[in-house]
């Protein structure tokens, strides 16, 4: 399957995270070239990713939609999730403590962005004050993250 | 999307059977119940992840917070899952050496007492 496209326009709610995840599943299906593995893989990215974008959306109350494209060409497939929230810088994120540091107890966020570097071959985050942009591609045959 | 919360009670544990999907949308409702448990004097909790479908970071977050919590309380939350596509999320996030992870609840409640 190469070249097909779906989007999906969700309303900035907790609730349509699982319809992210389930386009996003199910056009790795219709492909059929990633591993299950992959494919949990970057269903939990995307989750990241929507959870982040619907989180900008909440910081400045507006109703605008998460906008999630997702295509497959020959050599993987990419999905972008855009918000319209007031964008962030990835370069800026704090570190965690280490896990051995009692202080590692005090973090219940910021797990979200890590997740999904570890997770995709590769992620851009392309953020302005107007928005946000997270690219995330997997690519057929690939076997981890490239950045 | 429902998230299935049921507690049972093993040598003084509370087991929290977790199942379903645990993300944003559902992750306030495993915090509250997780909080109700301390609330009502529970300070050693078994979680039971082996029926849950999906976990992202929400839900890590829910069980870090409990873990503090309880903690506070000098009691524990340890975690039975086998699952590999799980226990990846707690790999990756450094966490497997923050929870004690078991591979039943017979094994956490022996393990953890």
């Amino acid at each position: 399957m190469v070249g097909e496209a779906v989007e999906l326009e969700i309303p900035a709610r907790a609730e349509f995270v699982a319809l992210a995840r389930l386009a996003v599943s199910a056009m790795a299906a219709a492909d059929g070239e990633l591993a299950d593995e992959r494919v949990d893989d970057l269903k939990l990215a995307v989750s990241e990713a929507c959870t982040n974008a619907i989180e900008a959306h909440g910081a400045i109350a507006t109703d605008e939609r998460v906008l999630v494209r997702c295509w497959v060409d020959d050599t993987g497939l990419e999905v972008r999730i855009c918000d319209r929230g007031p964008g962030f810088d990835p370069s800026e994120l704090p570190d965690h403590p280490p896990v051995t540091d009692p202080a590692r107890l005090k973090f219940e966020r910021g797990l979200g962005i890590p997740l999904i570097r570890a997770l995709v071959d590769v992620v851009e985050f392309s953020s302005s004050g107007t928005g946000t942009e997270v690219r995330l591609v997997m690519r057929h045959g690939g076997i981890g993250a490239d950045q | 999307m429902d998230l299935g919360l049921d507690v049972t009670e093993r040598d003084g544990w509370a087991v929290l059977s977790v199942t379903g999907e645990v993300d944003v949308y559902t992750a306030p409702k495993f915090r509250e119940r997780l909080i109700e448990l301390v609330s009502d004097g529970k300070y050693q909790i078994v979680v039971d992840l082996e029926g849950v479908d999906f976990l992202d970071s929400t839900g890590l977050g829910v069980l870090v917070g409990g873990l503090k919590r309880l903690r506070s309380h000098d009691g524990d939350l340890v975690l039975v899952c086998t699952q590999s596509r799980i226990l990846k999320v707690f790999e990756i996030t450094g966490l497997t050496k923050v929870f004690s992870i078991h591979d039943s609840v017979d094994s956490a409640v022996a393990g953890a007492s």
